[in-house]
Protein backbone atom coordinates (compact mmCIF):
# COMPACT_ATOMS: atom_id res chain seq x y z
CA UNK A 1 0.00 0.00 0.00
CA UNK A 2 1.62 3.31 -1.04
CA UNK A 3 1.43 5.85 1.47
CA UNK A 4 0.55 9.20 0.81
CA UNK A 5 3.06 12.31 0.85
CA UNK A 6 0.64 15.58 -0.36
CA UNK A 7 2.81 17.55 -2.33
CA UNK A 8 1.88 21.07 -0.86
CA UNK A 9 3.81 20.08 2.33
CA UNK A 10 6.92 20.15 4.01
CA UNK A 11 8.32 17.34 6.36
CA UNK A 12 10.55 16.55 9.06
CA UNK A 13 12.92 12.93 9.31
CA UNK A 14 10.62 12.09 12.27
CA UNK A 15 8.04 12.04 10.33
CA UNK A 16 6.07 15.25 10.81
CA UNK A 17 4.68 17.51 8.29
CA UNK A 18 4.26 21.43 8.24
CA UNK A 19 1.48 23.06 6.08
CA UNK A 20 2.21 27.06 5.55
CA UNK A 21 -1.20 28.46 6.79
CA UNK A 22 -1.75 32.13 4.61
CA UNK A 23 -2.04 34.10 8.10
CA UNK A 24 1.84 32.68 8.28
CA UNK A 25 1.22 30.37 10.83
CA UNK A 26 1.64 26.62 10.35
CA UNK A 27 0.02 23.64 10.71
CA UNK A 28 2.28 20.70 12.20
CA UNK A 29 1.05 16.89 12.14
CA UNK A 30 2.21 13.50 11.71
CA UNK A 31 2.40 11.67 8.31
CA UNK A 32 0.73 9.24 6.83
CA UNK A 33 3.93 6.46 7.06
CA UNK A 34 4.08 7.19 10.58
CA UNK A 35 0.04 6.41 11.45
CA UNK A 36 0.34 3.26 9.46
CA UNK A 37 3.40 2.45 11.45
CA UNK A 38 1.91 3.25 14.96
CA UNK A 39 -1.46 1.22 13.81
CA UNK A 40 -4.72 2.58 15.65
CA UNK A 41 -3.97 4.99 18.42
CA UNK A 42 -5.88 5.42 20.98
CA UNK A 43 -4.60 8.56 22.90
CA UNK A 44 -3.12 11.57 21.66
CA UNK A 45 -1.44 14.20 24.20
CA UNK A 46 -1.11 17.59 22.39
CA UNK A 47 0.75 20.64 23.58
CA UNK A 48 -1.23 23.85 25.92
CA UNK A 49 -1.61 26.82 23.88
CA UNK A 50 0.82 29.33 24.61
CA UNK A 51 3.66 27.11 24.87
CA UNK A 52 6.57 27.89 23.25
CA UNK A 53 8.99 25.57 21.74
CA UNK A 54 11.98 25.01 20.36
CA UNK A 55 12.77 23.14 16.85
CA UNK A 56 12.95 19.50 17.41
CA UNK A 57 11.37 19.61 20.88
CA UNK A 58 9.32 16.50 21.82
CA UNK A 59 5.89 18.47 22.38
CA UNK A 60 3.29 15.79 21.63
CA UNK A 61 2.83 12.20 21.94
CA UNK A 62 1.15 9.86 20.30
CA UNK A 63 -0.11 6.30 21.93
CA UNK A 64 -1.22 3.46 19.51
CA UNK A 65 -2.23 -0.27 21.03
CA UNK A 66 1.15 -0.92 20.97
CA UNK A 67 3.77 1.82 21.34
CA UNK A 68 3.60 5.27 22.56
CA UNK A 69 6.12 7.70 20.01
CA UNK A 70 6.97 11.60 21.01
CA UNK A 71 5.99 14.20 18.38
CA UNK A 72 9.02 16.83 17.67
CA UNK A 73 8.17 20.31 16.84
CA UNK A 74 9.44 21.19 13.20
CA UNK A 75 9.96 24.80 13.99
CA UNK A 76 10.39 27.12 16.83
CA UNK A 77 7.47 29.23 18.10
CA UNK A 78 4.40 29.34 20.07
CA UNK A 79 1.37 27.48 19.92
CA UNK A 80 -1.98 28.78 18.95
CA UNK A 81 -3.99 26.36 18.41
CA UNK A 82 -4.32 22.58 19.38
CA UNK A 83 -6.88 20.35 17.92
CA UNK A 84 -9.42 19.59 20.51
CA UNK A 85 -11.26 16.96 18.98
CA UNK A 86 -8.23 14.86 19.32
CA UNK A 87 -8.73 14.38 23.25
CA UNK A 88 -12.20 12.32 22.47
CA UNK A 89 -11.49 10.81 18.67
CA UNK A 90 -7.40 9.86 18.37
CA UNK A 91 -8.26 7.71 15.32
CA UNK A 92 -8.89 10.99 13.17
CA UNK A 93 -5.11 10.81 13.27
CA UNK A 94 -5.19 7.55 11.42
CA UNK A 95 -7.89 8.60 9.15
CA UNK A 96 -7.09 11.51 7.92
CA UNK A 97 -3.44 12.15 8.87
CA UNK A 98 -3.34 15.68 6.96
CA UNK A 99 -6.73 17.17 7.40
CA UNK A 100 -8.97 16.46 10.80
CA UNK A 101 -5.62 14.74 12.60
CA UNK A 102 -3.80 17.91 12.42
CA UNK A 103 -2.17 18.12 16.08
CA UNK A 104 -1.18 22.02 16.56
CA UNK A 105 -0.72 25.19 14.83
CA UNK A 106 2.52 26.76 15.47
CA UNK A 107 2.96 30.97 15.41
CA UNK A 108 6.59 30.91 14.10
CA UNK A 109 9.40 32.80 16.00
CA UNK A 110 10.44 35.93 14.25
CA UNK A 111 14.01 35.77 16.06
CA UNK A 112 14.61 31.95 14.63
CA UNK A 113 15.21 31.02 11.30
CA UNK A 114 13.34 28.01 9.97
CA UNK A 115 15.43 24.75 10.04
CA UNK A 116 15.92 23.08 6.46
CA UNK A 117 12.34 20.82 6.08
CA UNK A 118 12.44 17.81 3.55
CA UNK A 119 10.71 18.49 0.18
CA UNK A 120 7.90 15.82 -0.82
CA UNK A 121 10.06 14.30 -2.97
CA UNK A 122 12.96 14.43 -0.51
CA UNK A 123 10.44 13.25 2.28
CA UNK A 124 9.03 10.04 -0.51
CA UNK A 125 12.99 9.39 -0.97
CA UNK A 126 14.13 9.32 2.71
CA UNK A 127 11.28 6.86 2.69
CA UNK A 128 12.29 4.68 -0.13
CA UNK A 129 16.16 4.53 1.79
CA UNK A 130 14.84 3.96 4.90
CA UNK A 131 12.38 0.64 4.23
CA UNK B 1 28.72 -26.54 52.44
CA UNK B 2 27.80 -24.16 50.17
CA UNK B 3 26.43 -25.72 46.82
CA UNK B 4 28.30 -23.86 44.19
CA UNK B 5 29.76 -26.48 41.68
CA UNK B 6 32.99 -25.35 41.76
CA UNK B 7 36.19 -27.36 42.99
CA UNK B 8 38.60 -25.70 44.57
CA UNK B 9 40.61 -26.21 41.29
CA UNK B 10 38.23 -24.44 39.18
CA UNK B 11 38.42 -21.61 41.51
CA UNK B 12 41.89 -20.92 42.15
CA UNK B 13 42.16 -21.54 38.03
CA UNK B 14 38.96 -18.13 37.78
CA UNK B 15 41.25 -16.32 40.53
CA UNK B 16 44.47 -16.32 38.41
CA UNK B 17 42.54 -15.87 35.09
CA UNK B 18 41.45 -12.51 36.59
CA UNK B 19 44.41 -11.84 39.09
CA UNK B 20 42.43 -11.42 42.42
CA UNK B 21 44.12 -13.43 45.41
CA UNK B 22 40.99 -14.43 46.79
CA UNK B 23 37.53 -14.64 46.70
CA UNK B 24 37.10 -12.17 49.49
CA UNK B 25 39.31 -9.72 47.57
CA UNK B 26 36.49 -9.18 44.74
CA UNK B 27 34.10 -7.53 47.64
CA UNK B 28 37.06 -5.39 48.92
CA UNK B 29 35.04 -2.22 48.47
CA UNK B 30 32.36 -2.88 50.54
CA UNK B 31 33.26 -1.35 53.95
CA UNK B 32 34.15 -3.75 56.70
CA UNK B 33 31.46 -2.39 58.78
CA UNK B 34 28.37 -3.64 56.54
CA UNK B 35 29.58 -7.48 56.31
CA UNK B 36 27.73 -10.31 57.84
CA UNK B 37 29.66 -11.42 60.77
CA UNK B 38 29.15 -14.22 63.05
CA UNK B 39 26.25 -13.73 65.36
CA UNK B 40 26.54 -12.98 68.76
CA UNK B 41 25.92 -16.66 71.35
CA UNK B 42 25.26 -18.79 68.16
CA UNK B 43 28.37 -20.92 68.18
CA UNK B 44 30.13 -22.11 64.98
CA UNK B 45 29.64 -25.40 63.49
CA UNK B 46 26.19 -26.38 64.82
CA UNK B 47 24.04 -28.93 62.96
CA UNK B 48 20.90 -27.34 61.62
CA UNK B 49 18.52 -29.56 64.05
CA UNK B 50 20.58 -27.60 66.82
CA UNK B 51 20.26 -24.29 65.27
CA UNK B 52 16.68 -24.41 64.90
CA UNK B 53 16.44 -25.36 68.51
CA UNK B 54 18.65 -22.41 69.63
CA UNK B 55 16.65 -19.87 67.51
CA UNK B 56 13.33 -21.51 68.52
CA UNK B 57 14.45 -21.00 72.66
CA UNK B 58 15.82 -17.52 71.97
CA UNK B 59 12.38 -16.03 69.33
CA UNK B 60 9.92 -17.84 72.75
CA UNK B 61 12.69 -16.01 74.81
CA UNK B 62 11.24 -12.16 73.28
CA UNK B 63 7.66 -12.95 74.39
CA UNK B 64 5.37 -11.11 72.37
CA UNK B 65 4.47 -7.51 73.78
CA UNK B 66 1.11 -6.52 74.46
CA UNK B 67 1.75 -3.62 71.44
CA UNK B 68 0.17 -0.16 71.21
CA UNK B 69 2.60 1.00 68.86
CA UNK B 70 0.73 2.31 64.92
CA UNK B 71 2.91 4.98 63.94
CA UNK B 72 1.89 3.73 60.03
CA UNK B 73 1.70 -0.34 60.38
CA UNK B 74 -1.16 -1.51 62.28
CA UNK B 75 -2.15 -4.50 64.02
CA UNK B 76 -5.62 -5.92 63.12
CA UNK B 77 -7.09 -8.85 64.20
CA UNK B 78 -6.61 -11.55 60.52
CA UNK B 79 -9.22 -13.74 59.87
CA UNK B 80 -7.60 -17.19 58.91
CA UNK B 81 -9.15 -17.85 55.92
CA UNK B 82 -7.37 -14.73 54.37
CA UNK B 83 -4.08 -16.42 53.92
CA UNK B 84 -5.45 -20.00 53.51
CA UNK B 85 -6.98 -18.79 50.29
CA UNK B 86 -4.01 -16.41 49.48
CA UNK B 87 -1.53 -19.04 49.47
CA UNK B 88 -3.04 -21.64 48.07
CA UNK B 89 -1.18 -22.65 44.90
CA UNK B 90 -3.64 -21.04 42.26
CA UNK B 91 -2.64 -17.74 44.01
CA UNK B 92 0.78 -18.03 45.51
CA UNK B 93 2.99 -16.29 43.91
CA UNK B 94 4.65 -12.75 44.36
CA UNK B 95 4.18 -10.48 41.31
CA UNK B 96 2.01 -9.88 38.27
CA UNK B 97 2.82 -12.83 35.96
CA UNK B 98 5.04 -12.77 33.17
CA UNK B 99 2.39 -13.94 30.75
CA UNK B 100 -0.17 -12.00 32.26
CA UNK B 101 -3.06 -12.53 30.04
CA UNK B 102 -3.03 -16.40 30.41
CA UNK B 103 -3.50 -16.03 34.60
CA UNK B 104 -7.04 -14.74 33.86
CA UNK B 105 -7.74 -15.90 38.05
CA UNK B 106 -4.90 -13.38 38.86
CA UNK B 107 -6.06 -10.71 36.49
CA UNK B 108 -9.29 -10.79 37.67
CA UNK B 109 -8.28 -10.76 41.46
CA UNK B 110 -5.90 -7.75 40.73
CA UNK B 111 -9.22 -5.76 38.92
CA UNK B 112 -11.11 -6.66 41.88
CA UNK B 113 -8.52 -5.25 44.06
CA UNK B 114 -8.57 -1.74 41.54
CA UNK B 115 -11.94 -1.59 41.90
CA UNK B 116 -12.43 -2.00 45.75
CA UNK B 117 -9.65 0.75 45.95
CA UNK B 118 -11.49 3.24 43.52
CA UNK B 119 -14.80 2.43 46.19
CA UNK B 120 -13.31 3.11 49.03
CA UNK B 121 -11.01 6.16 48.13
CA UNK B 122 -13.95 8.10 46.06
CA UNK B 123 -11.42 7.91 42.49
CA UNK B 124 -12.22 6.93 39.37
CA UNK B 125 -8.84 4.38 38.54
CA UNK B 126 -6.38 2.51 40.47
CA UNK B 127 -3.46 0.87 39.66
CA UNK B 128 -2.43 -2.97 40.82
CA UNK B 129 -0.35 -1.70 43.81
CA UNK B 130 3.22 -0.47 44.60
CA UNK B 131 5.81 -1.40 46.88
CA UNK B 132 4.52 0.48 50.31
CA UNK B 133 3.16 3.89 51.35
CA UNK B 134 6.30 5.35 51.47
CA UNK B 135 7.69 4.59 47.94
CA UNK B 136 3.66 5.19 47.08
CA UNK B 137 3.89 8.78 48.48
CA UNK B 138 7.18 9.39 46.27
CA UNK B 139 5.82 7.90 42.76
CA UNK B 140 2.37 9.95 43.49
CA UNK B 141 5.05 13.02 43.71
CA UNK B 142 6.19 12.66 41.13
CA UNK B 143 3.17 11.68 39.15
CA UNK B 144 2.01 15.19 40.37
CA UNK B 145 4.92 16.90 38.38
CA UNK B 146 4.28 15.25 35.40
CA UNK B 147 0.49 15.54 35.60
CA UNK B 148 0.51 19.61 36.49
CA UNK B 149 -0.45 20.76 33.12
CA UNK B 150 -0.90 24.01 35.20
CA UNK B 151 2.48 24.51 36.33
CA UNK B 152 5.77 23.50 35.45
CA UNK B 153 7.45 23.81 39.46
CA UNK B 154 9.29 20.62 40.61
CA UNK B 155 7.76 22.08 44.17
CA UNK B 156 6.10 19.56 46.75
CA UNK B 157 4.62 20.92 49.70
CA UNK B 158 5.10 18.51 52.54
CA UNK B 159 3.63 19.16 55.83
CA UNK B 160 5.60 18.11 59.06
CA UNK B 161 1.96 16.06 59.80
CA UNK B 162 3.37 13.55 57.22
CA UNK B 163 4.65 10.52 58.67
CA UNK B 164 8.39 11.44 58.32
CA UNK B 165 9.48 7.98 57.70
CA UNK B 166 7.51 8.50 54.47
CA UNK B 167 8.95 12.11 54.34
CA UNK B 168 12.40 10.74 54.41
CA UNK B 169 11.54 7.88 51.18
CA UNK B 170 10.27 10.73 49.26
CA UNK B 171 13.42 12.54 49.46
CA UNK B 172 15.83 9.76 48.79
CA UNK B 173 13.36 9.28 45.65
CA UNK B 174 12.80 12.13 44.17
CA UNK B 175 16.09 14.23 45.23
CA UNK B 176 17.80 13.27 42.07
CA UNK B 177 14.89 13.71 40.00
CA UNK B 178 15.17 17.45 40.79
CA UNK B 179 11.95 17.45 43.07
CA UNK B 180 12.19 19.96 45.77
CA UNK B 181 10.17 19.29 49.11
CA UNK B 182 8.85 22.49 51.56
CA UNK B 183 8.29 21.65 55.04
CA UNK B 184 4.71 23.14 55.67
CA UNK B 185 4.55 23.49 59.22
CA UNK B 186 1.55 22.39 62.04
CA UNK B 187 -0.38 23.89 64.72
CA UNK B 188 0.99 23.39 68.13
CA UNK B 189 -2.68 23.30 69.74
CA UNK B 190 -4.75 20.99 67.45
CA UNK B 191 -1.79 19.45 65.89
CA UNK B 192 -2.95 19.65 62.17
CA UNK B 193 -1.59 21.44 58.86
CA UNK B 194 -1.13 25.53 60.03
CA UNK B 195 -3.76 26.44 57.03
CA UNK B 196 -2.49 30.20 58.17
CA UNK B 197 1.55 28.63 56.75
CA UNK B 198 -0.40 27.51 53.85
CA UNK B 199 -2.01 31.01 53.07
CA UNK B 200 1.11 32.38 53.46
CA UNK B 201 2.17 30.48 50.37
CA UNK B 202 -0.92 30.91 48.07
CA UNK B 203 0.06 32.17 44.90
CA UNK B 204 3.50 30.43 44.66
CA UNK B 205 4.19 28.12 41.98
CA UNK B 206 4.18 24.25 43.35
CA UNK B 207 3.20 21.23 41.81
CA UNK B 208 1.45 19.62 44.83
CA UNK B 209 0.28 19.59 48.13
CA UNK B 210 0.61 16.34 50.21
CA UNK B 211 -2.23 15.70 52.75
CA UNK B 212 -2.33 12.82 55.30
CA UNK B 213 -5.40 11.52 56.88
CA UNK B 214 -5.35 10.97 59.38
CA UNK B 215 -2.10 12.87 60.13
CA UNK B 216 1.13 10.97 61.65
CA UNK B 217 0.06 12.14 65.11
CA UNK B 218 -3.75 10.42 64.36
CA UNK B 219 -5.07 13.32 63.86
CA UNK B 220 -7.99 14.29 61.23
CA UNK B 221 -6.83 17.29 58.92
CA UNK B 222 -9.17 20.13 57.80
CA UNK B 223 -9.11 18.00 54.15
CA UNK B 224 -11.87 20.40 52.63
CA UNK B 225 -10.46 23.49 53.24
CA UNK B 226 -6.79 22.33 52.00
CA UNK B 227 -8.23 20.87 49.32
CA UNK B 228 -9.73 23.88 48.18
CA UNK B 229 -7.00 25.51 48.81
CA UNK B 230 -4.74 23.87 46.64
CA UNK B 231 -7.19 23.88 43.53
CA UNK B 232 -7.16 27.69 43.96
CA UNK B 233 -3.60 27.97 43.56
CA UNK B 234 -3.31 25.33 40.57
CA UNK B 235 -1.44 22.51 43.00
CA UNK B 236 -2.40 18.98 42.59
CA UNK B 237 -3.65 17.32 45.74
CA UNK B 238 -2.09 14.31 46.67
CA UNK B 239 -3.59 12.39 49.77
CA UNK B 240 -2.25 9.62 52.02
CA UNK B 241 -4.49 7.61 53.62
CA UNK B 242 -5.62 4.74 56.00
CA UNK B 243 -7.81 2.59 54.36
CA UNK B 244 -9.66 1.16 57.15
CA UNK B 245 -10.03 5.02 58.35
CA UNK B 246 -12.43 5.00 55.03
CA UNK B 247 -14.93 3.09 56.26
CA UNK B 248 -16.20 5.64 57.65
CA UNK B 249 -13.97 8.86 57.19
CA UNK B 250 -15.13 11.33 53.65
CA UNK B 251 -13.75 9.43 50.39
CA UNK B 252 -10.55 12.10 49.18
CA UNK B 253 -12.35 12.10 45.55
CA UNK B 254 -15.15 13.87 47.78
CA UNK B 255 -12.66 16.42 49.67
CA UNK B 256 -13.02 19.71 49.11
CA UNK B 257 -16.46 22.36 48.72
CA UNK B 258 -16.02 22.03 45.04
CA UNK B 259 -14.02 24.85 43.48
CA UNK B 260 -15.00 25.31 39.19
CA UNK B 261 -16.48 22.26 39.25
CA UNK B 262 -13.33 20.71 40.62
CA UNK B 263 -12.86 18.82 44.19
CA UNK B 264 -11.71 15.99 45.76
CA UNK B 265 -7.98 14.96 45.87
CA UNK B 266 -6.36 14.29 42.52
CA UNK B 267 -4.17 11.56 43.66
CA UNK B 268 -4.89 8.82 46.22
CA UNK B 269 -2.07 6.60 48.06
CA UNK B 270 -1.22 4.61 50.92
CA UNK B 271 -0.33 1.75 52.89
CA UNK B 272 -1.80 -1.18 52.29
CA UNK B 273 -0.96 -3.49 55.28
CA UNK B 274 -3.64 -2.84 57.39
CA UNK B 275 -6.01 -4.99 54.66
CA UNK B 276 -4.80 -8.53 56.16
CA UNK B 277 -1.12 -8.19 55.96
CA UNK B 278 0.93 -8.90 59.14
CA UNK B 279 3.20 -6.26 61.07
CA UNK B 280 6.05 -9.12 60.22
CA UNK B 281 8.47 -6.63 61.44
CA UNK B 282 8.27 -4.16 58.85
CA UNK B 283 7.19 -5.98 55.79
CA UNK B 284 6.44 -7.16 52.89
CA UNK B 285 3.75 -4.52 52.31
CA UNK B 286 1.93 -2.96 49.69
CA UNK B 287 1.47 0.67 48.38
CA UNK B 288 -1.93 1.65 47.25
CA UNK B 289 -2.74 4.03 44.38
CA UNK B 290 -5.56 5.78 42.57
CA UNK B 291 -6.44 9.02 40.68
CA UNK B 292 -8.87 10.62 38.18
CA UNK B 293 -9.20 9.47 34.19
CA UNK B 294 -7.83 12.74 33.23
CA UNK B 295 -4.45 11.73 34.52
CA UNK B 296 -4.28 7.61 34.01
CA UNK B 297 -1.72 7.91 31.86
CA UNK B 298 0.82 9.55 34.19
CA UNK B 299 0.06 6.78 37.02
CA UNK B 300 2.79 4.10 37.85
CA UNK B 301 2.03 0.79 37.80
CA UNK B 302 0.64 -1.70 36.25
CA UNK B 303 -3.19 -1.40 35.45
CA UNK B 304 -5.45 -4.63 34.78
CA UNK B 305 -8.59 -3.47 32.37
CA UNK B 306 -12.02 -5.70 31.72
CA UNK B 307 -12.47 -6.36 27.97
CA UNK B 308 -13.60 -8.59 25.51
CA UNK B 309 -12.55 -11.42 23.89
CA UNK B 310 -13.07 -11.89 20.02
CA UNK B 311 -16.16 -13.71 20.81
CA UNK B 312 -17.69 -11.28 23.13
CA UNK B 313 -16.77 -12.95 25.97
CA UNK B 314 -15.68 -11.03 29.13
CA UNK B 315 -11.79 -10.98 29.95
CA UNK B 316 -9.13 -8.86 31.32
CA UNK B 317 -5.89 -8.17 30.36
CA UNK B 318 -2.82 -5.32 31.51
CA UNK B 319 -4.00 -2.09 29.61
CA UNK B 320 -2.05 1.43 29.17
CA UNK B 321 1.03 -0.23 29.27
CA UNK B 322 2.13 2.33 26.40
CA UNK B 323 3.16 4.28 29.93
CA UNK B 324 5.50 1.44 30.87
CA UNK B 325 9.23 0.53 30.90
CA UNK B 326 9.27 -1.96 28.46
CA UNK B 327 6.88 -0.09 25.75
CA UNK B 328 8.07 3.73 26.64
CA UNK B 329 11.98 3.40 27.75
CA UNK B 330 13.04 5.90 29.06
CA UNK B 331 10.02 8.27 29.21
CA UNK B 332 8.02 6.15 31.19
CA UNK B 333 5.79 7.49 34.05
CA UNK B 334 8.45 5.21 36.41
CA UNK B 335 10.69 2.18 36.63
CA UNK B 336 7.82 0.23 38.55
CA UNK B 337 6.91 -2.58 36.09
CA UNK B 338 5.48 -5.37 39.13
CA UNK B 339 3.06 -4.83 41.91
CA UNK B 340 2.97 -6.87 45.35
CA UNK B 341 1.17 -9.56 43.97
CA UNK B 342 0.76 -11.84 46.72
CA UNK B 343 -0.38 -8.91 49.56
CA UNK B 344 -2.73 -7.35 47.31
CA UNK B 345 -4.16 -10.92 46.93
CA UNK B 346 -4.74 -11.07 51.18
CA UNK B 347 -5.91 -7.83 51.34
CA UNK B 348 -8.52 -8.25 48.45
CA UNK B 349 -9.84 -11.73 50.52
CA UNK B 350 -9.89 -9.69 53.47
CA UNK B 351 -12.17 -6.88 52.17
CA UNK B 352 -14.65 -9.26 50.38
CA UNK B 353 -14.60 -11.81 53.61
CA UNK B 354 -15.23 -8.24 55.97
CA UNK B 355 -17.31 -6.16 53.57
CA UNK B 356 -18.25 -2.66 53.91
CA UNK B 357 -19.93 -3.20 57.10
CA UNK B 358 -17.17 -5.44 58.60
CA UNK B 359 -14.60 -2.78 57.47
CA UNK B 360 -16.77 -0.21 59.33
CA UNK B 361 -16.98 -2.40 62.38
CA UNK B 362 -13.00 -2.40 62.71
CA UNK B 363 -12.25 1.45 61.99
CA UNK B 364 -15.42 2.32 64.33
CA UNK B 365 -13.65 -0.42 67.41
CA UNK B 366 -10.17 0.82 66.67
CA UNK B 367 -11.40 4.54 66.93
CA UNK B 368 -13.17 4.09 70.46
CA UNK B 369 -10.34 1.97 71.77
CA UNK B 370 -7.71 4.58 71.24
CA UNK B 371 -9.77 7.48 73.09
CA UNK B 372 -10.65 5.23 75.84
CA UNK B 373 -6.96 4.25 75.63
CA UNK B 374 -6.36 8.34 75.28
CA UNK B 375 -8.64 8.66 78.71
CA UNK B 376 -7.29 5.91 80.73
CA UNK B 377 -3.43 7.07 80.05
CA UNK B 378 -4.94 10.64 81.23
CA UNK B 379 -6.04 9.50 84.21
CA UNK B 380 -2.25 8.55 85.37
CA UNK B 381 -0.23 11.51 87.06
CA UNK B 382 2.25 13.34 84.64
CA UNK B 383 0.15 12.42 81.55
CA UNK B 384 -1.42 15.17 79.69
CA UNK B 385 -3.12 15.39 76.31
CA UNK B 386 -0.74 16.90 73.31
CA UNK B 387 -3.63 18.02 71.02
CA UNK B 388 -7.40 19.01 70.92
CA UNK B 389 -8.33 17.86 67.15
CA UNK B 390 -10.59 15.41 66.59
CA UNK B 391 -8.75 11.86 65.74
CA UNK B 392 -9.24 8.63 64.57
CA UNK B 393 -6.71 5.62 65.94
CA UNK B 394 -3.85 7.62 67.46
CA UNK B 395 -3.05 9.96 69.77
CA UNK B 396 0.11 11.80 71.26
CA UNK B 397 -0.09 12.47 74.89
CA UNK B 398 2.78 14.19 76.82
CA UNK B 399 4.77 12.32 80.01
CA UNK B 400 6.43 14.94 82.12
CA UNK B 401 10.07 13.09 81.26
CA UNK B 402 11.71 11.83 78.43
CA UNK B 403 9.77 8.72 77.31
CA UNK B 404 12.85 6.10 76.33
CA UNK B 405 12.97 5.21 79.29
CA UNK B 406 9.34 5.01 79.95
CA UNK B 407 9.05 2.68 77.12
CA UNK B 408 11.92 0.21 78.43
CA UNK B 409 10.25 0.11 81.78
CA UNK B 410 6.83 -0.90 79.80
CA UNK B 411 8.68 -3.07 78.10
CA UNK B 412 9.88 -5.35 81.01
CA UNK B 413 6.14 -5.72 81.96
CA UNK B 414 5.07 -6.50 78.38
CA UNK B 415 3.82 -3.31 76.97
CA UNK B 416 4.99 -2.05 73.95
CA UNK B 417 4.00 1.60 74.89
CA UNK B 418 4.02 3.46 71.69
CA UNK B 419 6.77 5.66 69.97
CA UNK B 420 8.58 8.51 71.03
CA UNK B 421 8.34 11.34 68.91
CA UNK B 422 11.48 13.29 70.30
CA UNK B 423 13.67 11.82 67.41
CA UNK B 424 11.37 13.61 64.77
CA UNK B 425 9.39 16.18 66.67
CA UNK B 426 11.78 17.58 69.67
CA UNK B 427 9.79 20.65 69.49
CA UNK B 428 6.91 18.51 71.24
CA UNK B 429 8.75 17.75 74.64
CA UNK B 430 8.48 14.05 76.42
CA UNK B 431 5.18 12.69 73.47
CA UNK B 432 4.39 9.12 72.66
CA UNK B 433 2.66 8.18 69.96
CA UNK B 434 0.05 5.64 71.32
CA UNK B 435 -2.29 3.30 69.34
CA UNK B 436 -5.14 0.35 69.82
CA UNK B 437 -7.12 -1.23 66.90
CA UNK B 438 -9.76 -3.73 67.88
CA UNK B 439 -7.08 -6.18 68.81
CA UNK B 440 -7.11 -4.35 72.28
CA UNK B 441 -9.64 -5.36 74.87
CA UNK B 442 -10.58 -3.16 77.77
CA UNK B 443 -8.46 -5.36 79.87
CA UNK B 444 -5.42 -4.36 77.74
CA UNK B 445 -5.97 -0.75 78.35
CA UNK B 446 -6.19 -1.41 81.93
CA UNK B 447 -3.28 -3.01 82.06
CA UNK B 448 -1.44 -0.44 79.92
CA UNK B 449 -2.74 1.78 82.02
CA UNK B 450 -1.71 0.55 85.43
CA UNK B 451 1.79 -0.13 84.02
CA UNK B 452 2.32 3.25 83.41
CA UNK B 453 1.01 4.72 86.48
CA UNK B 454 3.87 2.44 88.07
CA UNK B 455 6.71 3.46 85.57
CA UNK B 456 6.03 7.25 86.41
CA UNK B 457 5.41 6.55 90.16
CA UNK B 458 9.25 6.07 90.14
CA UNK B 459 11.06 9.32 90.70
CA UNK B 460 12.50 10.45 87.54
CA UNK B 461 16.39 10.05 88.69
CA UNK B 462 15.82 6.24 88.27
CA UNK B 463 13.99 6.45 84.89
CA UNK B 464 17.35 8.25 84.05
CA UNK B 465 15.65 11.41 83.65
CA UNK B 466 18.19 14.63 83.51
Amino acid sequence: MSEQVPKDLQYTKSHEWVRSLPNGEVEVGITDHAQSALGDLVFVEVPQVDRKLAAGEACAVVESVKAASDVYSPVAGRVVARNEALSQTPELLNSDPYGAGWLMRIELDAKTPVAALLGPGEYEQFLKESE
Amino acid sequence: MPFIPHTPDDIAHMLAVIGAPSIDALFDEIPAALKAKPLDGVPPALCEMDVARLITERAAGDGRLLNFIGAGAYEHHIPAPVWAIATRGEFYSAYTPYQAEASQGTLQLIYEFQSMICALTGMEAANASLYDGASALAEACLMAVRANRGSTSRRILMPRTVNPTYRKVVESITHQQGLELESVDFERTSGRISLDALREMSGEDCAALVVQQPNFFGNLEEVDALTDWAHANKVLLIAVVNPISLALLKPPGEWGEGLDGRWGADIVCGEGQPLGVPLASGGPYFGFMATRMQYVRQMPGRIVGRTLDLEGRPGFSLTLQAREQHIRRSKATSNICTNQGLMVTAATIYMSLLGAAGLASVATTSLTRTAELKAALERVGGVTSAFDAPRFHEAVVLLDRPVAPVLAMLAERGIAGGLDLAPSYPELGHALLVCATETKSHADIETYERALHAALATPHDVCGAA
